[in-house]
């Protein structure tokens, strides 16, 4: 069941995250003011990939809810991460985004801390 | 990418991983004080959020949601979430800390492996793709 759950997450929140890249991407430079949120809470209910990434993120969401109630928090957390390889190649290959050598060895190097954070 | 505009997204970047953080420990505490199970109960997820952990748990992590939305408008994708990775390291430390899990020494190293990685990755540039849909 927790592998399934982690599985729920990790699918789930990479979709979201490729879908909300692209949006946000189109829609400009937002901000966190009061205004700021009033427009994001705007898009989020009127464009269409916006409104499928909420719905990927809820999938996601309940599927970590129910991870964390059974997991300690230092194990739902990095193991959620495996999405980081899934969204890096799909923002290269699906957003056109530039991941260079250093930005992959980075994120590589970010993904073997989470890998260990979770031993 | 002017100085500003980095100092912004590095600010939202900070806000983003503290309202993640704080929240995922809220709900995290909130859902184990909870007596049903879930996972396959859509009323008993509909009953925890009555608690006030876990409320104030997704509170927090709806404002961050609302960040990182920010944050993807200003940056790419693929350098958002290697930067982010250090909530990684705040939820393990949250997790001593208030739910007294435990952190042992391979865990620090891989907190000193995030923290490198983050520094590789905040040295490329923020936004990849702002020129090309500009076009």
């Amino acid at each position: 069941m927790k592998w399934l759950l982690v599985a729920i997450t990790v699918v789930a929140t990479a979709l979201s995250d490729l879908l909300q890249s692209y949006e946000l991407k189109r829609a400009g430079e937002q901000s966190v003011s009061a205004r700021g949120i009033a427009r994001l809470a705007g898009m989020v209910v009127r464009r269409r990939y916006l409104i499928l990434s909420i719905v990927c993120l809820a999938f996601s969401f309940f599927a970590f809810m129910a991870l964390v109630q059974s997991q300690p928090l230092s194990f739902a957390v990095p193991a959620s991460a495996a999405s980081f390889i899934l969204e890096t190649i799909a923002a290269k290959l699906v957003l056109g985004e530039q991941v260079g050598k250093r930005r992959a060895a980075g994120t590589l190097l970010v993904l073997c801390g989470i890998v260990l954070l979770a031993r | 990418m002017d100085q500003a505009k980095t100092a912004r997204t590095y600010l939202l970047v900070l806000l983003f991983i503290g309202l993640r953080g704080f929240g995922n420990l809220l709900l995290a505490y909130g859902t184990k004080r909870l007596p049903a199970v879930l996972g396959v109960h859509p009323a008993a997820y509909l009953q925890s959020i009555l608690d006030p952990a876990v409320a104030a748990g997704i509170a927090m992590l709806i404002f961050s949601m609302f960040t990182r939305l920010a944050l993807l408008s200003v940056a790419d994708l693929s350098f958002v979430l290697p930067v982010t990775a250090v909530g990684y390291v705040l939820a393990a430390a949250l997790g001593k800390v208030f739910l007294h899990e435990e952190v042992t020494a391979i865990r620090w190293l891989a907190a000193c492996l995030i923290f490198s990685g983050v520094a590789v990755v905040g040295a490329t540039p923020q936004n990849t793709t702002q020129e090309a849909r500009a076009k």
